[in-house]
């Protein structure tokens, strides 16, 4: 069944992808490998796995305002996930997406939302209308 | 979002393309975090190395430093974080012309928008520190911190394209720390001793921020019963921002929007938790690896003081580094002309140690330069790089600066 989840308005365009979900923190300098596409930082639960063309759903946006440009630099190359979904995202990762026109959005009503989207199910972002679409 | 009538006239292109898409840009970001408006700001402070600004990034800069200086010029004092490259060093540091000619670049672009390059990521040490109240668009995490709690100045974490944004307009949307709200205590912690130097504090503020782990919680902390330096909560905030994202914190009776708890707290103050030494060690423990083999020491993240500068010159003197392990000192280049002025320098590279000008270790393109170097295995004193580091192929570890310098001598971890 469709399953829908209301979150704030975010950032950039509606797409569609493969989920890929940890309850774990997001950021583009320190837990990347952005050549390669994959994260890198060994603590990191997602560590050796691809990030291109997810939509990568992860908890909190961490530390480090390098993220901005680097949101930018990679979605040129085109190797960068197709939307980030936290549940709070910081400025940092909002302003990055806003310069990349990659879609970003937080704040879900359900609450947290690396436990309600699970990897490997496709998913519809709309960061304008605030919703988050788990398709069957 | 409400404009006023010199941002209205922005966003519709009167004063060129370059202030049209700061306006837009600031709408952006500002819409998502529900600002109502935008706010003054006095100065801007951005992060733009190479590395994470990229070819990409550099084109953009490139591009808006095309149109005419009316255009283009920032309106209000705008200052740089560390860069990439030491332009006087990058070759025995292992890195490439490429490296430095992207950076030429980025400065090239940087200088035509009437950026002054001061490339110092301790800006609140030795440029000009905001005032109380201030409201200013800042870059690195350690200084929004330390400028939000220690000088109770106004600042979001501002990337790059925010922070020129803020620096074009002069103003940046009002939202998150801007407001007094959001600057209330959301967590409440309680040590039941006393740090001791520059890693110990590191340290505390690392596993607030891991606690924390949110740019929207606001962490108190009671129990400090001295004034402790600018360097040490320096160290204790850029810790806490980089293991939490955390933006501000307040410590009852030593920072100035906290002279009592209550100050601080919207109504019942929240739960307190406590942090003993073993939460600090615990935390420590992830960063070991006495007697192992190290391959390079770095002092850096937050760049050196002056103070800290003679601190590793006085632990060097008479002192050969190991062959087979560099050290690594990274400072701001209005420190580095004083302490080559006050034979600092003299004394710390007289040991075999390199001082880069103007950079900080971690956004040098540690991955390549790890590679080129053949270093793997790195220790420093600072809880911030220890933290961030594992991400580009190293092995951190973590001591006092003392350690760090009898270590960088034996070749070994002490």
């Amino acid at each position: 069944m469709t399953r829908v989840y209301k979150c704030h308005k975010g950032i950039g365009d509606k797409v569609q992808g493969e989920a890929l979900v940890a309850d774990d923190g997001f950021s583009a300098r320190y837990d990347l490998d952005r050549v390669k596409g994959v994260f890198s930082r060994p603590a990191h639960k997602l560590y050796g796995e691809s990030y291109q063309d997810k939509i990568l759903v992860v908890n909190t946006a961490k530390g480090g305002v390098a993220s901005a440009w680097m949101l930018y630099e990679m979605k040129t190359r085109g190797v960068t996930p197709r939307a980030i979904v936290f549940n709070a995202a910081n400025t940092i990762l909002a302003q990055g997406a806003a310069l990349a026109n990659l879609p970003l959005c937080d704040r879900f009503e359900d609450g947290d939302i690396t436990s309600l989207i699970k990897t490997g199910e496709q998913v519809v972002v709309d960061p304008q209308n605030g919703e988050v679409v788990v398709l069957d | 979002m409400n404009l006023n009538s010199e941002l209205k006239a922005m966003a519709a292109g009167e004063q060129g393309p370059v202030r049209q898409w700061a306006v837009e840009h600031m709408c952006s970001v500002g819409g998502m975090f529900d600002a109502e408006d935008f706010v003054a700001v006095s100065q801007a402070h951005m992060m733009n190395d190479p590395e994470s600004v990229g070819e990409a990034g550099v084109a953009f800069l490139e591009n808006l430093a095309a149109h005419s200086k009316e255009e283009r010029h920032v309106r209000i004092p705008m200052i740089t974080d560390p860069r990439g490259v030491d332009l006087s060093r990058y070759q025995a540091f292992g890195q490439t012309d490429d490296m430095a000619d992207l950076e030429r670049r980025n400065i090239a672009a940087c200088e035509k928008l009437g950026i002054l390059m001061t490339d110092t990521c301790i800006n609140y040490q030795i440029i000009m520190p905001p005032a109380f109240g201030d409201h200013v668009a800042y870059g690195d995490t350690g200084v929004v911190i330390y400028s939000n709690s220690v000088c109770g100045a106004r600042s979001n974490f501002e990337g790059g394209p925010s922070a020129l944004a803020a620096g074009l307009t002069g103003y940046t949307p009002r939202y998150g720390l801007h407001l007094d709200a959001r600057r209330k205590a959301t967590r409440r912690f309680v040590v039941d001793h006393q740090p001791v130097g520059l890693t110990d504090w590191g340290v505390l503020g690392g596993l607030i921020g891991r606690r924390c782990n949110s740019y929207w919680e606001v962490p108190v902390l009671e129990g400090i019963k001295f004034a402790p330096t600018s360097d040490q909560l320096k160290h204790f905030g850029a810790a806490m921002a980089s293991f939490g994202s955390t933006p501000l914190y307040h410590i009852v009776g030593v920072t100035p929007e906290a002279r009592t708890l209550e100050d601080v707290c919207a109504g019942e103050p929240p739960v307190a938790e406590s942090i003993s030494r073993s939460d600090l060690a615990a935390l420590r423990g992830d960063f070991g690896g006495k007697g192992d083999k190290v391959d390079v020491v770095v002092f850096a993240a937050p760049q050196l003081s002056h103070v800290e500068m003679n601190q590793v010159a006085a632990l060097l003197d008479g002192k050969r580094i190991h062959k087979d392990t560099a050290l690594i000192v990274c400072t701001a280049p209005a420190v580095a002309l004083d302490c080559k002025r006050l034979g600092i320098i003299d004394r710390i590279e007289a040991s075999g140690a390199m001082v880069l000008t103007g950079t900080c270790f971690y956004n040098q393109f540690a991955r390549e330069v790890g590679v080129a170097n053949g270093w793997k295995r790195l220790l420093s004193n600072s809880t911030k790089i220890v933290n961030i580091i594992s991400g580009y192929d190293y092995e951190p570890a973590l001591a006092s600066m003392e350690q760090c310098v009898d270590s960088a001598v034996a070749g070994v971890i002490v």
